[in-house]
């Protein structure tokens, strides 16, 4: 059980959490305009990284807000967490 | 039968509490403060059980978790509970307890046979076994099962209560020994809120059974003094009959508490969450290997002083000592003190000089130095040891008569909650064992689970480590010091993993390494024979380690030997995986409440109550009970959903259709929004309208559909599945919050907030003008897929004109504190047109007549709208989420699956849902399988069953005729039909 810093409310138990995968994806802004394997590259390609990774996460049982977990894993410690656009914040 | 074997005086038990119990229906007695092992014990009890395998008889070797042997079955009926360990159990009133293995009895058992057998059941038996033919097993299974004896487990549910809590400290210590108990007293001391779990039902851990002085009074007074001490301050909260079993991430650790105070709850699971955490378990000794190690008789050494100082019981009248270090002289110390006579003990160590021989030793006790036990002798018991010299020096070979052997092999710290949080374990050379390496998380070990054996340095490093853990997380340690204890001299364990071999009778003996698995010395040889090498493939071939006792006794005694083996060293092997629970754990405690009506939430609809007075059965539908269908007297399901049905569409019925989400979508961007998550246009929505809306995934697969209305220019009503409400709002909320934080849009689900009512049928509108509405319900005022606000029987309402069935239908929206009320008034109403009210059986029935969709049931993830047929809610002039993937190869090519319609030939058979579809008669494989059936009903409007699914190419095979054939065989001839059955051309619904 994860213990993950909300950057609105702190720190929760994970089951209060939605995990959302990779962070750092971008709708690409003119999906015409790319390949069907490029289109395919963003739909289903993901790094999936050992070690340090950044995610997205939802606080689906409290705030409701997605926001940016920076996790390592394999220890599953967690270096940080972010609002969307916005700071840090070491837990 | 009296306690021949109970002490006079001393220990821990409670002599004015006798209790009764029995074991193997012989009725003993005992007292409060006994476990059932001590219990049995002083009544003489020698062979508790039966081996595994070779079904030796097996007495009592512990006294605490790592008791391989003593296996009971306690309690009867429902409440019967299996494979407890007789050292754990404590003892009560009128417990009743049984041998888990041994058939017909543990002093006569016909498995016995299999000892003489023994090549048959070597290593790798149950592999072999398992990985030959493919009968094997099932031949063997039933014999196995009966001879191996696990216990039995009872057959219904659980009678038993549990409950689980949620706790939070600044530093968690697990174990009340001189270690943990420092620890919480530092850490207190310091101001932090402490939480001391101990798995006993006294606090004292090694001290409960300890002759030693600790700050110059009596361990057992100190004892009482920290225990009164922690007890009395507001920041500590202390467990006893608490077993931590699991380290999880981020500190939190799982606990299960024994309540045998309250029994309104037997078993308690705490969640705790601790900022710091000092583990002091303690430590396992280790068994020595030897030729018939597990007579019964054949003891750990401090077991031996446990029974004796903690229980007065001291299990025997002649004692041999086998040991390799200090610690087990104090056996024969507390033996000689308990008016026992000490044989010999015996040391595999040529040098010996500490402070416990030398006590032993003026106590008139014999040491043979360099000397070990050849091989034990007895049949049902141990009645005498041959010790044989260990190297060149030592005794000769000789017979020494005993009814108890005490060995320590030296300790194995239990960092088994170290493990599990992810940290190392090191080989430490010097005492022999393994360590806790750096803690990962946020915990330190302290005590002999640390590695540090010495009572003194015990409490010095458990006071270190409180202190430490209450300043790591900001504390000011107090200036308090640790407690003291005398200096011991003790001389260096000597590693003994196995004796030297000898000739004779004894050379053909077992000698036992995991005593519950019934792993011998040569089983592990055979494996290492037959080239396995890795520590975990050897636990699995050999199953060194399995069972309830998880090796804490006979692991690394197997380790060593496979590295001796192996020609390795004990590092280069390294142990196996330590996962939690720590020690088996009831899975009601984990269930803890959430079990029965309780395990999952129920939600129930505003109307509710009605539906129940009114004798509808319920549908659970997500977490919702929806009224299934309302039947009349002497109706079932068929026939009541056939006169709804009939009803409907002859005249009006009436549907809650509360559960269905709703979201609010306000704000400025509210279409722009919209128009990026739903397939059609949603700005030629104008203010009033209604549309059917369809949201894929990025994939391009259907997600959820549902209708929105626009209420405003800046405001939609979008409403959702019954079971997809949480996900598109949480979707709506991915796609705002992570990709488009720029749009200015606010979502509000409102799907409790208002109830819906739906009337279909003909006469829906009369019902709503005899409901007194104040607006204008004629098709040119109010035409289809439109909403109005509106007054009900004088209660503001929303109306939207839209239909699931296909006929002239309206859904009123209400608050849901008027929502009874409203459907009440909406029965009175419509009494005149025999209103009907519908579950959701004939809602399917009816969406199916008209061919409409149903998420989740007609689709599964990988089903386009382009394959349902829904190319016209498509535009042409937008994005939206899901849109680029319609155009990926894999979704134009030819041949997808698509949305199609079914007939039954005969015009009789309904269809069952989930039939696979085929060509020809015959089904010889290969038959390759066209589609399936996932919507089929009976139509009574219609007068023949409809069936609706997916099919390969479906569009072009109207008029085909195929093969529906179910899980069960059955074989229905179908003909694919468009799918729309009922009024094609929509001319109902917009009447
Ligand atoms: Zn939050």
């Amino acid at each position: 059980m994860l213990l993950i810093e909300c950057p609105w409310c702190g720190p929760r138990d994970e089951s209060e959490f939605a995990y959302g995968g990779e962070a750092d994806i971008s709708r690409p802004i003119d999906p015409d305009a790319l390949s069907d394997a490029e289109w395919a590259d963003y739909l289903f390609m993901r790094s999936n990284r050992k070690g340090e990774n950044r995610e997205i996460w939802n606080h689906q049982h409290g705030c409701r807000r997605w926001f940016v977990v920076e996790r390592d894993t394999v220890s599953y410690a967690i270096r940080a967490t972010f609002p969307m656009d916005g700071e840090g914040r070491s837990p | 039968m009296s306690q021949a074997f109970r002490l006079p005086v001393g220990g821990r038990i409670r002599r004015d509490e006798p209790l009764e119990f029995t074991f193997n229906g012989r009725t003993l007695s005992g007292f409060a403060g006994d476990t059932l092992a001590s219990a049995l014990l002083a009544n003489g009890c020698r062979v508790v059980g039966r081996s595994f395998k070779y079904h030796r008889p097996r007495g009592i070797m512990a006294a605490g978790a790592e008791e391989p042997n003593a296996i009971v079955q306690v309690g009867r009926g429902q409440h019967a509970e299996p494979n407890l360990k007789a050292t754990q159990v404590e003892l009560q009133a009128g417990l009743e307890a049984r041998s888990v293995r041994g058939w017909p009895s543990v002093n006569f058992d016909l498995g016995r046979i299999n000892d003489r057998l023994g090549g048959v059941l070597a290593a790798g038996f149950y592999y072999k076994t398992f990985m030959s033919s493919a009968g094997s097993w099932h031949r063997s299974e039933r014999f196995i099962r009966r001879a191996a004896g696990l216990g039995w487990a009872p057959t219904g549910s659980d009678p038993d209560r549990y409950e689980s809590r949620n706790a939070h400290c600044d530093v968690l210590v697990v174990g009340a020994g001189p270690a943990g108990l420092s620890a919480a007293r530092s850490a207190a001391l310091a101001g932090a809120r402490v939480l001391l779990v101990d798995d006993q039902p006294e606090l004292g851990g090694a001290l409960l059974a300890c002759r030693d002085t600790i700050d110059r009074m009596p361990a057992k007074d100190w004892l009482a003094a920290q225990a009164a001490f922690l007890e009395a301050q507001p920041r500590v909260r202390v467990l006893r009959r608490c077993t931590a079993f699991g380290y999880h991430d981020h500190n939190f650790l799982s606990l299960v508490q024994h309540d045998l105070t309250d029994h309104a709850v037997v078993q308690r699971l705490w969640r705790v969450r601790a900022k710091q955490v000092v583990l002091a378990q303690g430590a396992f000794e280790r068994s020595l290997v030897f030729p018939n190690n597990d007579l019964p008789g054949v003891m750990l050494a401090s077991a031996v002083s446990t029974y004796i100082r903690r229980y007065a019981v001291r299990p025997g009248c002649q004692l041999v000592v086998f040991t390799n270090n200090d610690s087990g002289y104090q056996a024969a110390i507390d033996w000689l003190e308990a008016g026992g006579q000490v044989e010999a003990i015996v040391d595999c160590r040529d040098d010996v000089r500490g402070d416990l021989p030398r006590t032993a030793q003026s106590m008139g006790a014999r040491i043979l130095t360099g000397t070990v036990v050849a091989g034990a002798r007895g049949r049902s018991g141990l009645r005498s040891v041959e010790v044989a010299p260990a190297a060149g020096s030592g005794v000769a070979r000789q017979k020494l008569q005993c009814d108890v052997l005490a060995m320590s092999g030296g300790w194995n710290p239990a960092v088994h909650l170290h493990s599990q949080s992810g940290g190392r374990n090191q080989w430490q050379p010097e005492p022999a064992c393994f360590t806790p390496g750096n803690p990962v998380q946020a915990a330190v070990s302290a005590g002999a689970c640390n590695g540090v054996f010495g009572l003194r340095e015990c409490l010095a490093q458990g006071h270190q480590a409180g202190q430490e853990a209450a300043r790591r997380w900001g504390f000011e340690p107090a200036f308090d010091e640790a407690s003291e204890a005398p200096a011991m001299q003790s001389g260096a364990l000597m590693p003994l993993w196995r004796v030297p071999e000898m000739r004779g009778r004894l050379a053909a003996s077992k000698q036992f390494i995991d005593y519950q698995n019934d792993t011998t010395l040569s089983d592990l040889r055979l494996a290492l024979r037959e080239g396995f090498e890795h520590i975990e493939h050897i636990k699995r071939y050999t199953a060194l380690g399995f069972g309830t006792d998880q090796g804490k006794m006979g692991n690394i005694n197997g380790m060593a030997l496979v590295a001796e083996g192996l020609g390795k060293t004990i590092p280069e092997v390294g142990t196996t995986t330590f996962r939690p629970p720590f020690t088996p754990v009831r899975f009601g405690a984990c269930a803890g409440g959430d079990v029965g009506d309780l395990y999952e939430p129920v939600r129930k609809t505003p109307l509710h109550e009605w539906q129940v007075e009114n004798g509808a059965p319920f549908e659970v539908v997500g977490q919702w009970l929806r009224a299934h269908y309302y039947p009349h007297e002497g109706e079932d399901l068929e026939t009541a959903v056939c006169r709804e049905c009939l009803a409907t569409r002859a005249s009006v019925g009436i549907m809650d259709a509360s559960t269905l989400g709703k979201i609010d979508v306000s704000g400025p961007d509210a279409e722009t929004f919209l128009e990026r998550l739903y397939t059609h246009d949603i700005a030629r929505m104008s203010v009033g309208r209604c549309a059917y809306g369809v949201m894929l995934g990025e994939d391009g697969m259907v997600m959820d559909d549902g209708v929105m209305a626009r209420l405003g220019p800046e405001r939609f009503y979008v409403t959702t599945t019954t079971g997809g409400a949480a996900n598109v709002l949480s979707w709506m909320e991915l796609w705002l919050q992570t990709e488009w934080p720029d749009l200015q849009v606010r979502l509000t689900s409102l799907t409790e907030t208002w109830s819906t009512i739906a009337l279909a049928g003909p006469n829906s509108r009369q019902v709503l003008r005899a409901m007194g509405c104040d607006v204008d319900l004629e098709p040119e005022a109010f035409p289809f897929m439109t909403t109005r606000t509106a007054r009900l029987e004088n209660e503001p309402v929303r109306l939207f004109r839209i239909s699931f069935s296909g006929e002239l239908a309206y859904e009123i929206n209400v608050r849901s504190d008027r929502a009874d009320f409203m459907w009440r008034r909406a029965m009175a109403a419509g009494a005149a047109f025999g209103i009907t009210p519908y579950g959701t059986e004939t809602m399917h029935v009816l969406r199916a007549e008209k061919g409409f969709i149903i998420v989740g049931q007609d689709t599964d993830g990988s089903v386009t709208p382009v394959d349902l047929g829904m190319n016209w809610m498509m535009s042409k002039s937008k994005d939206y989420i899901g849109r680029r993937s319609l155009a990926r190869p894999d979704c134009v090519r030819p041949g997808r699956k698509q949305w199609v319609g079914f007939r039954s030939l005969d015009d009789r058979t309904v269809v069952r849902e989930g039939s696979q579809l085929v060509q020809g008669d015959t089904l010889e494989p290969p038959v390759p399988l066209l589609g399936h059936v996932s919507s089929s009903y009976f139509s009574a409007c219609l007068g023949y069953p409809i069936a609706l699914g997916l099919l390969n190419d479906g569009k072009r095979r109207h008029g085909e005729e195929l093969l529906a054939v179910d899980a069960g065989g059955g074989r229905t001839r179908v003909r694919v039909v468009a799918p729309v059955f009922y009024d094609p051309e929509g001319e109902r619904q917009h009447a």
